[in-house]
């Protein structure tokens, strides 16, 4: 689907409003809107999402007891099954597992937008380069990317943390360095396809740079499969840290970081269930949310993919 | 077709070189000193030094690539320090653990994603296509080791029905090893009540791995059986009066499985990365547990021939994937 860029409608006189101005751009998106909103598990997808972030911005302020997220020790309270004063009980330390979980949404959002960002950083400019200019520049890229893409992200992620150290930050920089390939792959095709379209020979014959191709004619119109991608990305990103803080090579406790409690919490099974069972139930809504908004907005952008 | 199989396994050999050079990149421009750390941490000084120079470490970069991949030439992947023995030795006793349990599981996501994306295409937008969704869509959402945490406490600490981890109870032997494959090899050596103990050790593990795999196998089956339902030729066959079972399962089913078949090698691999999870949580002896804890010992050479194993054998699956649809598909058979 071409979006209309608004340069169409644009006559450039200064005394139009931005509403205006931006007429077509606005009824575009109320399409989207439109039929985003028909479409039930987006909008479940959609609410998750919303709820995910709102938590992480003021999770600081509303959690019982803030003292639990970093380091504080109650032996008196420890191991405290679900009850009106801990919604989803208390660890070995006695920390309020809720407050934990609340607290940990903040750094998995930070996890989210940095991986993604990251690899869309890196990723789509590789990607428009080596569609765009094909030859030698594109087979160097997409060999390396395919070399990249032989080996799942997680075990090459776990290369580099072993080679940089365990912790959370160097998990967060292993898996921004190996989630790049895809948006290279999904770029590169899609700026191969564009680049034989009637308009981009029409914009190079009226004497548009090359700078000028890519940014205002290729990069727009990558823009939605950037997006679907970039919004499964999130939830796949918090998943694959939780992973490593699971294993061991991520967030190290007391980190509120949701894998990491469900490898200590693994050690309090049977007896202790809700040390490991409530933050498992944070990671799969927050993946859940992300990836139903996903497969929403490709809906959206791409009539043809709907209902599959 | 044999220059076509030539041309393949040319291009896996660049691949799996271009891959040993990323891990190898990754374990020498890392800050971390790989010599102290084998070295312990109250080394003096000399024997850092000494390591560094036993282990070529004091060598130029290319020079040292060119050691280590002349070692893989011969068979030498390194040693692990953790375990004291060579990093082909382990591979070779962990590997057909791993290998066994992605199979198991990739053959449950086979047997249960195809009648469930061809029955939700047959009954679209019916209580058991969205039942199907949940599943699909659940399937890739959900943390696999959280979800192997919960199996556990359901069905073996709860129940009892099947046991905690491992490969085998302690009350039985490992079958002699012909394959390694314990399934296969207690069926050669006829010691049932040893398949079943295998069997049932195998049964959560391969569960809470197959659901990323079950997931897509649903959905790509699913989308591929609709369109191949609406079709000229099954409208052809619904009226000449052929069986519905008939349309759907041969006629329709055929053209839908190439695509979901290209899906389950790709997610064969991917299958391998996951074990790293699952076998961390059920004490699986394969490779993925080696892995974890090479790693967590900051123990390097295991990891590279981890890294390595695993992308070859994702490798191999895609070209035997390759290879199957080139025999199922008269039309990639000609392309070829």
């Amino acid at each position: 689907m071409n979006t209309a860029s608004p340069e169409v409608t644009d006559t450039g006189r200064p005394t139009e409003s931005w509403r205006e101005r931006h007429a077509s751009s606005i009824r575009q998106m109320r399409l989207y809107w439109h039929t985003y909103r028909r479409n039930a598990s987006a909008m479940v997808g959609l609410v998750l999402v919303v709820i995910f972030l709102l938590l992480s911005l003021i999770s600081p302020w509303i959690v019982p007891y803030p003292a639990d997220a970093t380091g504080a020790v109650h032996m008196a309270d420890k191991l405290l099954p679900p009850s009106a004063a801990h919604w989803f009980g208390t660890d070995e330390v006695g920390n309020d597992i809720l407050t934990r979980l609340l607290i940990g949404t903040r750094l998995s959002l930070e996890i989210a937008v940095i991986i993604t960002g990251v690899a869309a950083i890196i990723g789509v400019p590789l990607g428009i380069l080596a569609g765009f200019s094909g030859g030698w520049t594109r087979e160097i890229i997409m060999r390396v990317t395919d070399v990249f893409l032989s080996v799942p992200a997680l075990v090459l992620a776990i290369a580099i943390v072993a080679a940089l150290g365990i912790g959370i930050v160097n998990a967060i920089v292993a898996l921004s360095l190996v989630w790049w390939p895809g948006y290279v792959r999904l770029v590169e095709s899609k700026t191969l396809s564009l680049k034989g379209e009637a308009y981009v020979d029409a914009a190079r014959l009226a004497g548009a740079s090359t700078a000028r191709i890519l940014f205002s004619h290729i990069l727009p119109n990558c823009l939605s499969p950037i997006l679907v991608k970039a919004s499964m990305d999130m939830g796949m990103a918090i998943l694959a840290a939780a992973s490593l803080g699971f294993i061991g090579l991520g967030a190290q406790p007391p980190t509120p970081e949701w894998g990491a409690m469900i490898s200590i919490g693994r050690n309090y099974l049977p007896t202790w269930w809700w040390y490991a069972t409530f933050p498992g139930l944070a990671i799969y809504l927050t993946v859940l949310g992300f990836n139903l908004m996903g497969d929403g907005l490709r809906d959206v952008f791409d009539p043809k993919s709907r209902g599959r | 077709m044999a220059l076509y199989i030539g041309k393949r396994m040319a291009f896996l050999v660049v691949m799996l070189f271009g891959l040993l050079i990323v891990t190898f990149l990754i374990s020498h421009v890392a800050p971390g000193d790989p010599a102290s750390l084998a070295a312990g941490p109250d080394a003096p000084p000399e024997m850092v030094e000494r390591i560094r120079h036993e282990y070529g470490l004091d060598r130029p970069l290319p020079v040292q690539l060119g050691i280590y991949v002349a070692g893989i030439l011969h068979g030498d992947l390194g040693q692990s320090v953790r375990t004291g023995h060579s990093v082909l030795q382990d591979l070779s006793e962990f590997f057909p653990a791993t290998f066994e349990l992605v199979t198991v599981s990739m053959l449950i996501a086979i047997i249960l994603g195809i009648p469930l994306g061809m029955l939700s295409a047959v009954k679209q937008n019916s209580w058991f296509d969205h039942a199907a969704r949940i599943v699909s869509v659940s399937g890739v959402a959900v943390p696999m080791f959280w979800l192997g945490l919960m199996l556990q406490l359901a069905f073996a600490l709860d129940l009892g029905w099947l046991p905690l981890g491992g490969r085998l109870g302690i009350m039985s032997t490992p079958p002699d090893p012909v394959t390694h494959l314990y399934l296969i090899d207690s069926l050669l050596a006829g010691q049932w009540d040893v398949f079943g103990d295998a069997l049932s050790h195998l049964i959560l593990p391969a569960v809470a791995l197959c659901f990323p795999a079950l997931a897509s196998i649903i959905r790509v089956n699913r989308a591929e059986m609709i369109e191949a339902l609406g079709q000229d030729y099954i409208t052809n066959a619904r009226a000449q009066g052929i069986s519905s079972f008939r349309t759907v399962a041969i006629y329709a089913l055929k053209n839908a499985f190439l695509p979901t078949l290209a899906m389950i090698g790709l997610r064969y691999g991917w299958m391998l990365g996951g074990t790293i999870l699952v076998e961390s949580v059920f004490d699986w002896p394969g490779i993925g547990l080696y892995a974890t804890q090479s790693a967590i010992a900051q123990d390097f050479q295991p990891i590279m021939g981890v890294t390595l194993l695993i992308g070859a054998n994702f490798m191999i699956a895609n070209l035997l994937v390759d290879l199957a649809y080139i025999w199922l598909d008269p039309r990639t058979r000609e392309a070829a």
